[in-house]
């Protein structure tokens, strides 16, 4: 047997643009190094500033959190639009419809001055008596109220994604799943979900990536130990807003290049089964199964 | 588990008094305007296999779905063992089942489709013990052992932790009987296993679905095979237009059909 050793077909133009792009890079990076209103020393002294690590701590936190929440939200709400419930399927298009439809700003407007609005929460019986009571401005600070109006507002985006991802799903599996005796959440939460996620998780990065820059709205709350607040901060008081923003644009790099890694592994769970298949184990079949007597029902080797 | 002792012989010299595990009365089922099953009537036996054949459109499918529920009915009644399916009847009037009921009177019932439906994030084993583990509460070692055990059933011991996306359409099918099997039902349903395979895979999953035949099994079996039906089969039931044509014994009916149009289906098939 002779194995086939082609010469491949060469792609001289592919050089061309590749040297091109690095032409392009080089003169990028030489224009930004020299020139000196660049201030990288500036740069170089707050990249690593404690008030700086601490906005980025402050901004994973609201990050996090909030895609949390919205996530959370996002799985009943599509859970719910596709209830035999039609309340359910009222709320969930209502809610949806609400927070789609209204400015994220206006929302962590809304939150950051729900004390104002409404100082006492209360819980007790409609006009009847008062059971307990806590002060507003405790229980939603600005924390609360940056990370609530973020997620509430993500979990609307979210649940279209989701729902999206459900219906993605070939209807045999929840027939199949149902004829087993399977009650229909069950079978959401452990035969359609986990399908669905494939579809499910590119979309979703993308949002979290997104969330990860709308928190610089936080100020409206106000919440002001955010990333971009504590570099406009640096940048009026060091009158040098070049630097700061290199290195806010820095750290939300860094934090989005993380987030895709580990979509990367989120991703690669949920295609199990599917995606890179030849990565699930393949045993070599014993030599009797090969053997029509011993295996009467015979065995495809396929 | 009905009498395995049964041959098709005997099944026909059984006496009628044999309290049927199907009733199928009057059924009918309309989608919109669409008459698409118009009066079934029809008993299985338990321990019998029944196949149902018939031209595409005819309500094969639909009527086997209504056995387990995946369609409601429009007018009759069905019952497996007794129970009359989706409903409870008090003085006279039917009430609707809650979900919890309807997915108990379903573990009784098998059903193995056309496509497969493997749950593709699954291995074999996984496929075969969700239901065990999630609606039975079984143990994962105790489902896993009696797992394997159907997995060897079916041919397919060496392939228990392969994906359905590893595996042959024949094998996949082969799976999906496994998993019904696991719930320990005691009628299984079969809506056109074999269509969707490649010739030289059928042979296979008719050689599991005769084995399981044999071991008494209570089958309703929608199939083109018309050498299945004669070989497996106790009773024949040919459909036409939401109708049952003709019933009765599958070698009698094959060799000697007596309507002219199962004898037009028929020549059309064999
Ligand atoms: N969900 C549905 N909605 C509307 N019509 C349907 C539906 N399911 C089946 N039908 C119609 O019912 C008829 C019988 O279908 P089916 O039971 O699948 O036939 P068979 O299995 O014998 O080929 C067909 O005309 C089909 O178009
Ligand atoms: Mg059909």
């Amino acid at each position: 047997m002779e194995l086939i050793d082609a010469i491949p077909v060469r792609h001289p133009w592919r050089w061309v643009g590749a040297a091109v792009i690095l032409l392009v890079v080089i003169l990028a990076i030489q224009s930004m190094t020299t020139n000196p209103k660049f201030y990288w020393g500036t740069f170089r002294t707050y990249v690593f500033d404690v008030l700086v690590i601490q906005g980025v701590g402050w901004t994973l936190v609201l990050t996090v959190s909030s895609m949390v929440i919205a996530i959370v939200l996002a799985i009943l709400l599509a859970f719910m639009r596709q209830s035999d419930n039609p309340l359910f399927r009222y709320v969930s298009w209502v809610w949806v419809w609400f927070f789609r439809g209204t400015p994220v700003y206006t929302q962590l407007l809304f939150w950051g001055s729900v004390g104002v609005l409404y100082p006492k929460i209360i819980l007790g019986v409609p006009f009847g008596p008062e059971l307990l009571s806590w002060d507003t401005a405790t229980v939603i600070n600005a924390t609360v109220a940056a990370i609530v109006g973020l997620g509430l507002n993500e979990s609307a985006y979210l649940a279209e994604i989701f729902r999206a991802g459900l219906k993605s799903v070939d209807n045999g599996q929840m027939e199949a799943a149902e004829a087993l005796g399977m009650r229909r959440s069950k079978v959401m939460w452990r035969i359609i979900l986990p399908q669905a996620m494939r579809v499910i998780i590119p979309p979703t990065g993308n949002e979290t990536i997104g969330m990860l820059k709308t928190t610089s709205l936080v100020l409206a709350v106000p919440f002001t130990l955010d990333l971009t607040f504590v570099t406009n901060a640096l940048a009026s008081r060091t009158f040098l807003p070049i630097p700061l923003l290199m290195v806010a644009a820095f750290w939300y790099l860094v934090i989005t290049s993380v987030l895709m890694v580990g979509q990367y592994y989120v991703e690669r769970h949920f295609g199990k089964g599917v995606d890179n298949v030849m990565k699930a184990p393949v045993k070599v079949p014993p030599p009797a199964a090969a053997d029509p007597i011993m295996l009467p029902r015979g065995n495809n080797l396929a | 588990m009905p009498d395995a002792t049964h041959t098709s012989a005997e099944q026909a010299a059984q006496p009628v008094t044999v309290k049927p595990l199907v009733e199928i009365q009057g059924v009918h089922k309309f989608f919109g305007d669409h008459h698409v099953l118009k009066g079934i009537d029809m008993t299985v036996k338990p321990g019998e296999v029944s196949v149902i054949i018939g031209p595409s459109g005819s309500g094969k499918s639909t009527l086997l779905r209504c056995i387990n529920l995946l369609e409601t009915l429009s007018a009759g009644r069905i019952y497996v063992h007794n129970d009359l399916i989706g409903y409870r009847e008090v003085n006279g009037k039917l009430h609707d089942l809650n979900t919890k009921q309807i997915a108990t009177q379903r573990r009784e019932i098998g059903m193995v489709f056309q496509r497969f439906n493997l749950f593709p994030h699954k291995t074999a084993l996984q496929n075969v013990i969700e239901a065990p583990t999630q609606v039975k509460r079984q143990s994962k070692a105790a489902a896993k052992l009696k797992a394997l055990e159907l997995l060897e059933m079916v041919g397919l011991s060496d392939r228990a932790n392969f994906y359905p996306s590893q595996l042959s359409g024949g094998q996949q099918q082969r799976v999906a009987i496994a998993r019904a099997l696991a719930m320990e039902p005691e009628l299984m349903l079969f809506d056109e296993p074999t269509s969707a395979l490649d010739p030289e895979l059928v042979g296979d999953v008719l050689e599991v679905m005769k084995n399981l035949a044999k071991s008494g099994m209570t089958m309703i079996v929608v199939t083109h095979e018309i050498g299945f039906a004669r070989e497996v089969g106790d009773t024949l039931t040919f459909m036409d237009g939401g109708v049952v044509v003709e019933s009765g014994n599958p070698r009698e009916i094959i060799a000697n059909p007596q309507h002219h149009r199962t004898k037009e289906f028929l020549s059309r098939v064999l």
